[in-house]
This record gives structure tokens, C-alpha cells and sequence, in this order.
């Protein structure tokens, strides 16, 4: 034990050291954070500013939780109505749309509802319910969950039954589980992208942007309130991707197969 | 079984080429958790010495209460503790959240009811006649703790390797304590969760070996200490 002693001591030193670093805590969705946007968007900021940003990767719902307890500084976020919810009871400021990409249903190849000849997202649900074919929700309070929530409120239906399935995981998981289960979900289109090579799961409905439109938006969280964030850093990022540099990086930002995942909405 | 196929070969690559995203979550695996067994150690030996060998009000319930905290699920553990810590929570003033610091503080909360446990077995497991004959031998009372402790040597690192080894892979606390900051609070088992909520089987399994080879080397390394 005696020889264990110094590597001990070190390792706890080590451990114990706290850094000078200025840090900013950014609460997200995973749909953004593992599509990889991240790693190309924040070093340039990072540099820039002198500042570590540590990101917490979670779906909106709870990232809108973390920040309602004010553990984080800004978020990166998308389920607008939730949002403008936070926003009115005062626990962020200064919410500023960024980017969009769209929803998608995705399914079977064989597509046995026959959602692909539908006009529009309420009618394709529709028949996905009425088939009861197999549905798997995120079931997560995410953004995606939260849209999925709200086309099957338009349809006036409330799915119950054993083909509607919750998965209570993010989006990567909930696609696997479509793709083994033969079942339908919404996605993302950004993660489906991504995915798309580790599934036979097809785009069967798209379009329909009035109700599959996915804008995500930065907020930063209320100083008033929290008094702790790190507000001034907070606008910062918040002014880096809205800026042309931050805008034009996430324009350019493809998947490895070279579609196009986010579109940048902040400068007209 | 192509997944593990190509677990394995993918395993030897990131070793080979130093992965910096495995190489940082092993460094942070090993910081965070040897700091916990360390401390929870300096908690529990001491402890556990004394649970055997007194007498008290209360023990068998005391024994049982930490019987059955070896059992809470770590994602409990991690909740509690998060209520604690969040801004909102009464230890909010620390701004411990999502650092190692916090992972520390759950995975020594679930590693020091093991090690009590197992050390009050182990020196239980003592023969009595230890203790007697070092009286007998003009023992003072911190010779007879050296001279037990030592009798017991073998399961109270049994205990250590127990403790170490219900935190080095765990997931739930480390997750909702730490939140799986890349290059801060990313261990290889949230690394893990995180590569196969991705679909990433490969990459996951391959992280897989690598945490039990870390596992295994410190293993190696208690079981030197065990065998002196």
C-alpha cells in the first residue's frame, strides 16, 4: 500500500485542481449534438472566446428541465410551443430561432399502411392508427416526441393499443427498434440521415412542412433568475450561431453521404 | 456475429492509433473511480473495523441497512444525489453538477456500503485466537488493529476489488451526475451507452473490451498487493 501512496495523492491532486478556464454549459437535444454539428460549430467559439463549452446532451424536454433548475447556461433546443411556455414563465431569455431541418415518417420498405400517397401529415397518422400498424413513440418528452404529440392531437386520436409502442429513448435507439419491430416513427430528418445505413427503414412521408417543420432555437437562460449563469457568455454563443461565420458553418454541414442536415434560418 | 467480430478488430484499432475520445474516457474511468474507491476506502475500513468488533445498539439493523444500500439501483443514487447538487438543490452553491467531482461523489456513495459490508466479513472471517494471542504477546490497541488488519488483508482488498469493481462499469450515476461531457465527464461505460443508443454496436463493443482490460490491469495490480 505504502508504494500505492503517491500515484494516490497525485491522482486526488489532479482531481481536486480546479481550473481557471471560463466554462459555459450548454443543455441540447441529441438530435443536434450526434449529428456531429457541434463539433465543427463550437471550437471556432471556443477559440475565440477563450471559453470551454461543456455540452450536455439530452433530449429537449429534459434539457428544458436542466434549465429550469438552472444547471445549465443556454440551451439549444426545438419544441416551440414548450419553449415559448419557458420563455413566458420567465426562465429564459432572448430565444432566438437558428436553423431548421423537417420531420419524417419512416417505416417498412413495403409500407403496409400506405401512408405514401397522403397529402398530409394528420392523414397519414391517421391511417398508421387505423391499420394499427406498429408505431414506436420516443416517449421521452423530447422534441420529437412533443411534435409526434401534437399531429395526433390534429388527428383527434389518443394511440392506445399494442401497436403503439413508447421506447423512452432517443431518436438512434427508437429507429433501431422501428427497424426491428417492422414499425413506423417520426424522426428527425438530420438523425435519419445520419442512421440511414444501419437501417432498411425508407422515408414514407415528407413534406408536409406547416406540421413537420423542426425549427431549433437557443435561449439564454434568465440572469434575473439565476443569478449564477453565465449569462454574458451565454448571448455570446448565442451571437456566434446566429453570426455569418456560425450560419455559413452549419449551412455546410453534411452528413457522410453529403446531404445537406441543417438549414440556417437566422439571417434572412 | 459480425458485430463482435469487428468489436474486436475495432477494439485493436482505437488502442493502436490512441483514440484521443477512448483514451480521454479510460483516463477519466480510472480518475474518477480510484478517487472514489480511494476515499471510500479511508470511510470504510476504519468503519467497517469498527462495526465487527463492537458491540452496540442497533448493529444487526445497521448490518442489514448496509446490506441492503449494496443493492440501490445506481440511477437512484444518481437522482438523490442530483437533487442535492442542482442549482435548486441545498448543495447548489457548489456548482458540482456535471463535473467528475460530482461522479465522485455517487460512485462513493454506492462503493461504501460494499466495502463496510465486506470488511466487517472479512474481519469477522479473523480467527479469534489472532486477537488473543497478539494480547497475549503485550499487544497495545493499535498493534492488535495493524495485527488483524493484516490477518484479513485478503478480503478486505477482496472488499476494495468488489467496490471498485460495482463503479468502474456503472452507468446510471455516472450519466445524470457527470452528463457525459466529451473530454470532461465521458467515462467508457457512458461512452458505451452513448455509442450503442447510436446504433454504433461496433464502436460500443470494442469500448466494451477496453473497459475490461482496464478492469483487468487493476485487477492485476490489487491482486499484486493481495498476494504480498
Amino acid at each position: 500500500m505504502k508504494k500505492l501512496m503517491p500515484c494516490i495523492v497525485v491522482l486526488f491532486l489532479v482531481t481536486m485542481s480546479a481550473s481557471a478556464e471560463v466554462i459555459l454549459k450548454l443543455g441540447t437535444t441529441t438530435s443536434v449534438d450526434n449529428s456531429g454539428l457541434l463539433r465543427v460549430l463550437l471550437p471556432p467559439f471556443e477559440k475565440m472566446l477563450n471559453v470551454r463549452v461543456d455540452v450536455i446532451s439530452v433530449g429537449t424536454g429534459k434539457a428544458m428541465e436542466l434549465g429550469k433548475n438552472g444547471d445549465v447556461d443556454v440551451l439549444i433546443v426545438h419544441a416551440k410551443e414548450a419553449e415559448e411556455q419557458f420563455i413566458k414563465e420567465g426562465s429564459g431569455v432572448n430565444r432566438r430561432e437558428f436553423m431548421f431541418n423537417d420531420f419524417v415518417i419512416v417505416g417498412p420498405p413495403d409500407d403496409p399502411a400506405g401512408i405514401k400517397s397522403m397529402k398530409d401529415a394528420v392523414s397519414a397518422m391517421k391511417k398508421i392508427a387505423e391499420k394499427k400498424s406498429p408505431f414506436i413513440s420516443r416517449g421521452d418528452n423530447s422534441g420529437t416526441h412533443q411534435k409526434e404529440k401534437s399531429i395526433w392531437k390534429l388527428c383527434q386520436i389518443t394511440p392506445s393499443g399494442s401497436w403503439y409502442m413508447e421506447s423512452g429513448q432517443g431518436m438512434e435507439a427508437t429507429l433501431l427498434m422501428a427497424k426491428e419491430k417492422s414499425a413506423y416513427t417520426i424522426s428527425d430528418r438530420g438523425t435519419y440521415l445520419a442512421f440511414k445505413n444501419k437501417t432498411d427503414l425508407q422515408i414514407l412521408f415528407e413534406g408536409d412542412m406547416a406540421r413537420l417543420g423542426n425549427p431549433y432555437s437557443i435561449i439564454a437562460i434568465n440572469p434575473a433568475k439565476y443569478k449564477h449563469v453565465n449569462y454574458v457568455y451565454a448571448m455570446a454563443l448565442v451571437g456566434w450561431v446566429t453570426s455569418v461565420e456560425g450560419q455559413k458553418i452549419i449551412g455546410n454541414f453534411k452528413t457522410p453521404s453529403g446531404e445537406i442536415m441543417f438549414h440556417p434560418t437566422a439571417i434572412p | 456475429m459480425d458485430y463482435i467480430i469487428n468489436g474486436f478488430i475495432e477494439a485493436f484499432r482505437l488502442i493502436f492509433i490512441l483514440d484521443q475520445d477512448v483514451f480521454s474516457a479510460v483516463f477519466i474511468s480510472l480518475k474518477v473511480s480510484l478517487t472514489a474507491i480511494v476515499l471510500s476506502s479511508i470511510i470504510s475500513l476504519p468503519l467497517g473495523f469498527f462495526i465487527a468488533t463492537k458491540d452496540f445498539v442497533g448493529k444487526r439493523f445497521v448490518i442489514t441497512a448496509l446490506n441492503t444500500l449494496m443493492a440501490v439501483p445506481t440511477v437512484v443514487v444518481g437522482l438523490i444525489v442530483y437533487t442535492l447538487i442542482s442549482r435548486q438543490g441545498p448543495l447548489g452553491m457548489l456548482n458540482l453538477l456535471f463535473t467528475s467531482k460530482a461522479m465522485i461523489i455517487g460512485q462513493f456513495i454506492l462503493a461504501t456500503p460494499i466495502l463496510t459490508s465486506l470488511t466487517i466479513s472479512a474481519v469477522h472471517a479473523v480467527d479469534e485466537s489472532v486477537a488473543s494471542t497478539a494480547l497475549t504477546l503485550g499487544a497495545n490497541n493499535r498493534q492488535l488493529v495493524y495485527t488483524v488488519f493484516l490477518e484479513a488483508r485478503f478480503g478486505l482488498l477482496a472488499a476494495i476489488i468488489s467496490g471498485f469493481g460495482r463503479i468502474i462499469g456503472e452507468v446510471g450515476a455516472a450519466m445524470m451526475l457527470g452528463g457525459n461531457i466529451r473530454g470532461v465527464t465521458r467515462t467508457i461505460s457512458t461512452f458505451i451507452a452513448l455509442q450503442s443508443s447510436m446504433g454504433e454496436t461496433e464502436r460500443g463493443i470494442a469500448l466494451g473490451i477496453i473497459l475490461i482490460l482496464v478492469a483487468f490491469l487493476i485487477n492485476v495490480l490489487f491482486n499484486y498487493f493481495q498476494q504480498k
